[in-house]
């Protein structure tokens, strides 16, 4: 090891002392620090955002009214969707990246420290705007994640602090890429070639551009919306010449490629850990590259099959649905390089494996599933139905999630300086995948019976599998305490991890400390 | 495979590259920042590039006179379409709008005629403006207007009370299987947003006086 780690951890950084306490977190400008309070940040998110799924369910135990009013519950469906989305899963990844990017292509930090820390700052504000939203009169925005006019054109003030969130969120998400993608093109360890990188990073990297290209499309939508909320712009107002539709392109212009930023740092997380579990290297590592910049491309070109039901003319509608299929060949690419990477491995079952493999059980359900939504006609039937919301489930928890679950388990040794609990992180996977299929199987059968989407009240017949899926969603609720239990305590104490605690884990993160010192790679390791 | 520098940097190369890591950086910054504003204009580019669009491909122009002939002026006297009339308000409007009739029956080519009526019952002008839409959604390609009071935007003064014509064609390309099209309008006000606290409740109850002059009528 070099003298930079070999002295205590008692830095003082030329002039001017580390701060402590609280100011240590406020001023920070450390990758590590800030990927930390993102993983917390986007965790506490998860939680609330959690814990509004739970009143959705228990309004939807029964048919009838029980719980909480219609309008609540409307409340409560887009402030769910808007803060997984935007307040959990993103920055989630982004924490991933702040920790992990510097530490696997041997650079010091990321590129610009403060505007680093200001990315991550802006999103408790944020956050607080969109919590605040629900004690406004009128209460939080009621329209739907997506945001649709003429609803979010109409609706009380608490759009506003939506829109005013989604702006600053939105901010933060292209500071956090800008960052990203200058750190990944001009500080990597010499000799560490772009194709030598690990694929965390490769995929990192396009999603940040893809962030960069799509988050403001989203601003400027939004901005419209406000604008015809209080300066009298007609963009989506028919009345004064506007569309509303024309609100859905551009929205699913930022949309498509967005369901993409919050997967594709998915599939780099899991191509580190099947290989490091599978004792093998990962098996195509160049197509792997190539389908992630292939999916990316194509993102652009399919946002219509999100409004088959529009009334757009039929070639448009032939269109959008082909290029939505072909979007199944890089992801089969990647899913069957994953299992050739298994193939004939040397595997164990560790924590970070089983999420894994779960991931891929089951993130290939909801690939399916999107490959039925993307037939036209059948799309026009399930449209706005429970099947709608099992698919996007099956792709965002069972990928996003499980992913990001698999990926704390592989780091967290790395992290804290010790292993968490092996029997625990594997009662919490088999937990989290059971209620997590009872959950949201049974959705795919209420939305080709019919049940709609975003109501508080359904016919008698669904009553059954709403039961199952109000208890399917408290047990994996509940789990998720586990969960953090299991973090509280690795955090705390338990085995020394070694600087490698995974045999087959490969790259430069652990070629340093466990737990990984303040400042690493301050001087560049040379990579061959 | 990696292994870390073995030798501690030579410091001028090493301060040389650790500058140029900066500049680069500031390159690459100032980049990324001209593509997001890029991107941020070209979310409102897209206003534009849709409405061209839509007016190119024909798939929007519902407040338009459609002075196109169609290609077949023949009246098809062999089948009669039934036209179904149906009048809307958005909520805050504080008008009444109905159709005499309530629906037409006409042969395909032949011009058919319907008054609507509308009545201002706020004690102030409002400005609306009429938006059509047709089921079958289909119809609308074939259903031609030829006058319209949703060409343009009503002025109703206080208590106002106006009749307006639409004049239009079915084209006989009309497919054989659809006999019967609803056309609906929704008025929409278009001053803004109307001053919805002070609502229309209040004028609302004053008698809602007759006859405008027929002149206004367009």
């Amino acid at each position: 090891m070099q003298a930079t780690h070999s002295h205590p951890a008692v830095h003082d950084h030329g002039a001017h002392a580390q701060p402590t306490g609280l100011m240590r977190w406020i001023t920070t400008t450390n990758h590590k620090d800030i990927g930390t309070m993102y993983l917390w940040f986007s965790f506490t998110m998860f939680l609330v955002g959690g814990i509004l799924a739970l009143m959705l369910r228990t309004e939807l135990f029964q048919p009838g009214l029980q719980v909480v009013e219609p309008e609540v519950f409307n409340q409560l469906t887009t402030m769910h969707g808007v803060i997984m989305v935007f307040g959990a899963i993103m920055p989630a990844f982004v924490g991933f990246a702040n920790w992990m990017i510097p530490l696997q292509i041997g650079a010091a930090d990321m590129a610009f420290a403060r505007m680093n820390n200001w990315s991550f700052w802006l999103l408790p504000p944020a956050a607080l705007l969109l919590v605040i939203s629900f004690f406004v009169p009128g209460g939080a925005a009621a329209g739907g994640w997506t945001l649709y006019p003429p609803l979010s054109v109409q609706m009380g003030p608490g759009m506003d602090l939506a829109i005013f969130a989604l702006h600053i969120l939105g901010a933060s998400s292209i500071m956090g890429s800008i960052n990203i993608v200058t750190t990944i093109l001009n500080m990597r360890a010499p000799g560490m070639t772009l194709m030598k990188m690990p694929l965390f990073c490769w995929t990192w990297l396009i999603t940040a551009y893809l962030l960069i290209a799509v988050m403001p499309v989203l601003a400027g939508a939004i901005t419209m919306i406000l604008t015809d909320r209080h300066f009298d712009t007609h963009f989506f107002n028919a009345a004064g010449g506007g569309d509303p539709v024309l609100f859905q392109h551009v929205f699913w212009f930022f949309g498509h490629p967005e369901v993409y930023i919050m997967i594709l740092p998915a599939f780099g997380i899991v191509s580190e850990i099947i290989p490091a579990f599978a004792r093998k290297p990962l098996f195509g590592y160049t197509s792997m590259v190539y389908a992630t910049s292939s999916i990316a491309i194509l993102s652009f070109i399919v946002w219509a099959h999100h409004m088959f039901t529009v009334g757009m003319p039929a070639t448009a509608q032939l269109f959008f649905m082909y290029a939505t299929m072909l979007i199944a060949v890089p992801t089969g690419v990647k899913v069957f390089n994953w299992v050739a990477t298994m193939w004939k491995g040397s595997m164990t079952f560790e924590t970070p494996m089983l999420f894994a493999c779960g991931f891929i059980f089951v993130f290939t359900m909801g690939g399916f599933t999107g490959l039925i939504l993307a037939i036209t006609p059948i799309d026009i039937q399930l449209h706005d139905t429970y099947f709608v919301v099992a698919h996007f489930h099956y792709v965002l928890v069972a990928g996003s999630l499980f992913a990001l679950f698999a990926g704390v388990y592989y780091w967290l040794p790395k992290w804290t300086g010790h292993m968490y609990n092996e029997t625990l992180g594997k009662a919490h996977f088999w937990l989290s995948v059971i209620f997590f299929n009872v959950t949201f199987f049974v959705q795919h059968f209420l939305g080709l019976a019919g049940m709609p989407r975003r109501v508080p009240d359904y016919a008698l017949q669904f009553a059954d599998f709403n039961m199952i899926s109000t208890i399917g969603a408290f047990g994996f609720g509940l789990t998720q305490l586990l969960f953090l239990y299991i973090i509280v305590s690795c955090i705390r104490g338990g085995e020394k991890a070694a600087d490698k605690p995974w045999e087959g884990a490969q790259g430069l993160e652990w070629t340093v400390p466990s737990p990984a010192p303040h400042h690493t790679f301050e001087t560049p390791p040379v990579v061959r | 495979m990696i292994e870390r520098a073995a030798q501690p940097p030579a410091s001028p190369a090493d301060a040389s590259t650790g500058a140029s890591v900066v500049a680069d950086n500031r390159v690459t910054l100032r980049k990324l920042l001209v593509v997001t504003a890029m991107m941020f204009g070209f979310g409102f580019a897209l206003v534009p590039f849709y409405e061209k669009l839509c007016e190119v491909t024909g798939i929007n122009r519902i407040v338009k006179r459609d002075d196109h002939q169609p290609a077949n002026t023949q009246v098809d006297t062999s089948r009669s379409v039934t036209v179904e009339f149906d009048a809307n308000l958005r909520s805050n409007l504080p008008w009444t709008f109905k159709p005499l009739e309530g629906s037409l029956k006409v042969h395909p080519g032949e011009i058919g005629t319907v008054i609507y009526e509308v009545s201002n019952v706020a004690g102030r002008a409002v400005t609306g403006q009429a938006i059509p839409s047709y089921g079958p959604m289909l119809a609308g390609q074939f259903f031609r207007k030829i006058e319209c009071f949703c060409f343009d935007k009503q002025e109703l003064a206080a208590g106002e009370t106006r009749q307006m014509p639409i004049a239009f064609v079915v084209d006989p390309s009309l497919p054989a299987d659809v006999n019967t099209i609803t056309l609906s309008f929704t008025f929409f006000e278009v001053a803004g947003r109307s001053q919805a606290g002070s609502s229309p409740l209040a004028t609302a109850s004053a008698p809602a006086t007759v006859a405008a002059p027929q002149s206004k009528i367009q």
